[in-house]
């Protein structure tokens, strides 16, 4: 086991307080876990080079604001666990899947999910992912994970998602 | 109106012609006060009340033929707002020789406006005539009157261009009615829909399924010339811009690009379309010439410049961007260059559409969390709404420039998406029949 890991469990805690704070909660109860369904088992189950370690523990996903694609200090913190894992763990390709909320026009939202993905994109590069194994794409409001129509399951879909080769996708 | 045979299809039967029918000889004439006619353009209108008597059968193989075309011709008037025919049992008098002039004081009695009479005929070479004369009962005059030979098959064509001639002769404005829809047929749950692309007549007739679902689709549009269309597709994992001929069912992407491409639209002409491409999470606006595949960038900005729409002459795009910092519409030159904003009320502006009378542009407007369908004269100004909702979005427009068509999406976990029209005035709202849930619909040029 590497040392770093209780670092990184505490950072993931972190995200999830960090998360609420957010008021990312799923109030209305039909959305999903916004660190991608860690659920109960504890860290301790879960091998820490694996996708499922990579899309629990570390997150797989990070929020944006209505019509922005600014990170905020979660999404860093998130974004930085994810550079070191991919730097760490894994040598396999990435796909960030960027998306919006229903409450935008389908074209427009498609390019605000280009460029939520990107912004995701760009802070892996910064922390030294190389950007061939980088590709991204939009979804726009078509792959909606919370289904209400209030902002506590819009908060949840305005997501760039890191899906990791072998892994599910969003 | 008449296009090139080459362009029609097998399954777009050939429809001969219509021949004009010569006016039965006059009758005696009472004063008339000017040409029995529609005004469209004021705000609200009164339905002219119309005679639709049943259509004669010519011969006994056509007495399912008459009946049915008799209904598709009133539900087309019916359905365009600007028609009330008067209920059969109401009738007094009786057509019974297509060829005799109507006994003009039964419909007057009844205040029909109008009277339509028809004929059917099932010729001994099989084929379709279909006739149909129009009157104007207080002058007694017949205003339009005409003949279609076809195949049996295309009856409901030939309906819809019958609906077309009266549309046309009673408003001063052309028809629409004989023109159809491609549209996203939408199933499974919210968070994970299957869609296809569809098409179907603009009264929801003869749909059929063009694609399986196994892809993602977005985002039909026409051809203005061929029967083709062109969408978005994430076949490639990524969405791309396809072209589909309606025809042969061939699909072809429109090229390999570095970016993810979206919002496409073809020229007026046919002959170049217009999207956007995503890269490095700037969009910008590119022209295609379609023979030659070159590409010409038409918008170099940061923001997000998408749904490009040519106006009706070609010369100019219309097109949204949030490089003010949110989404307005602008109009530029089709070569590119400065843009002039022409949106600024109050909230977003998206997914705008040129009016085919060039006047005109529709409109996706969010304000204060509501979504609504308008328009505005090209200089921006008289902005009208026409539609309100949690989410109405992306307007197409009929032929004639007259009715739009758009989505409207109900909210929540068992919300979605229906396809509905509204006239240009903001009358006659009204859901367009399809199986399933639907969006993104594109009405068709005319049919040839």
């Amino acid at each position: 086991m590497k040392n770093i890991r209780n670092g990184i469990i505490a950072l993931a805690a972190a995200a999830l307080l960090g998360a609420c704070s957010n008021s990312l909660e799923d109030e209305a109860g039909l959305g999903v876990d916004p660190t991608g369904g860690a659920g109960a088992g504890g860290a301790g189950s879960i091998e820490e080079s694996s996708i499922e370690y990579f899309n629990v523990q570390v997150g797989d996903r990070v929020f944006f604001g209505t019509d922005s694609s600014e990170l905020d200090s979660a999404a860093i913190q998130t974004l930085t666990r994810q550079a070191r894992w991919l730097n760490d763990y894994s040598t396999a390709d990435i796909v960030i899947e960027g998306h919006a909320d229903e409450r935008g026009t389908r074209d427009y939202n498609l390019a605000l999910g280009a460029r939520r993905a990107t912004a995701a994109r760009n802070f892996l590069l910064s922390q030294g992912v190389p950007a061939e194994r980088i590709r991204v794409v939009s979804y726009g409001k078509e792959r909606p994970v919370a289904l209400c129509s209030d902002e506590s399951c819009w908060g949840q879909n305005r997501r760039a998602v890191t899906v990791v080769a072998g892994g599910p996708t969003s | 109106m008449i296009h090139p045979l080459s362009r029609i299809g097998r399954w777009l039967a050939p429809l001969c012609a219509a021949l004009a029918l010569a006016p039965l000889p006059a009758l005696a004439q009472e004063a008339s006060s000017g040409p029995l006619r529609i005004e469209i353009t004021k705000g609200v209108v009164e339905p002219m009340p119309i005679a639709l008597p049943p259509y004669l059968a010519g011969d006994p193989r056509s007495a399912d033929y008459a009946a049915r075309i008799t209904e598709v011709v009133e539900a087309d008037l019916v359905r365009s707002g600007l028609f009330r025919p008067i209920p059969k049992e109401a009738h007094l008098g009786r057509v019974t020789d297509f060829n005799a002039p109507p006994n003009f004081p039964d419909w007057r009695a009844i205040n029909a406006q109008a009277l339509v009479t028809g004929q059917a005929t099932v010729e001994a070479d099989g084929r379709l005539l279909v006739q149909f004369r129009l009157w104007d009962v207080f002058a007694q005059e017949q205003i339009a009157g005409f003949k279609y030979r076809t195949d049996p098959e295309s009856w409901r064509r030939v309906s819809h261009k019958v609906a077309d001639a009266i549309y046309s002769s009673l408003t001063g404005e052309d028809g629409y009615f004989d023109s159809r829809v491609v549209f996203v047929d939408e199933t499974g749950a919210k968070g994970d829909r299957r869609k296809r692309l569809a098409i179907m007549d603009q009264d929801g007739a003869n749909l059929r399924y063009l694609t399986s679902g196994a892809d993602l689709v977005l985002t039909p549009r026409f051809s203005p010339t061929d029967q083709e269309i062109i969408y978005i597709s994430y076949a490639q994992g990524e969405p791309q811009v396809y072209l589909f001929n309606i025809e042969t069912g061939q699909r072809e992407a429109l090229g390999q690009f570095p970016g993810m491409t979206f919002a496409p639209r073809f020229s007026p002409d046919g002959r170049q379309v217009v999207i956007s491409l995503s890269q490095g999470g700037a969009t910008d606006i590119y022209a295609m010439d379609l023979a030659t595949r070159r590409m010409r960038r038409l918008t170099n900005t940061p923001a997000i410049d998408t749904s490009p729409s040519f106006s009706p002459d070609g010369r100019q795009i219309v097109f949204e961007s949030d490089r003010g910092g949110a989404q307005q519409l602008y109009i530029m030159d089709a070569g590119g260059g400065a843009a002039k904003r022409i949106s600024f009320g109050d909230g977003r502006y998206g997914t705008p559409v040129w009016s085919p009378r060039g006047d005109i542009v529709a409109f996706t407007k969010m304000m204060r969390g509501r979504f609504q369908i308008g328009v505005m004269r090209i200089d921006g100004s008289n902005e009208r709404i026409l539609a309100e909702s949690f989410l109405d979005e992306g307007p197409t427009w009929a032929p004639n420039g007259r009715v739009l068509m758009f989505f409207r999406e109900t909210p929540g976990v068992n919300g979605g998406p229906r396809l509905y029209s509204v006239d240009l005035t903001g009358q006659n709202l009204r859901p367009a029949p399809t199986p399933s849930f639907a969006s993104d619909p594109a009405w068709s040029p005319l049919l040839p």
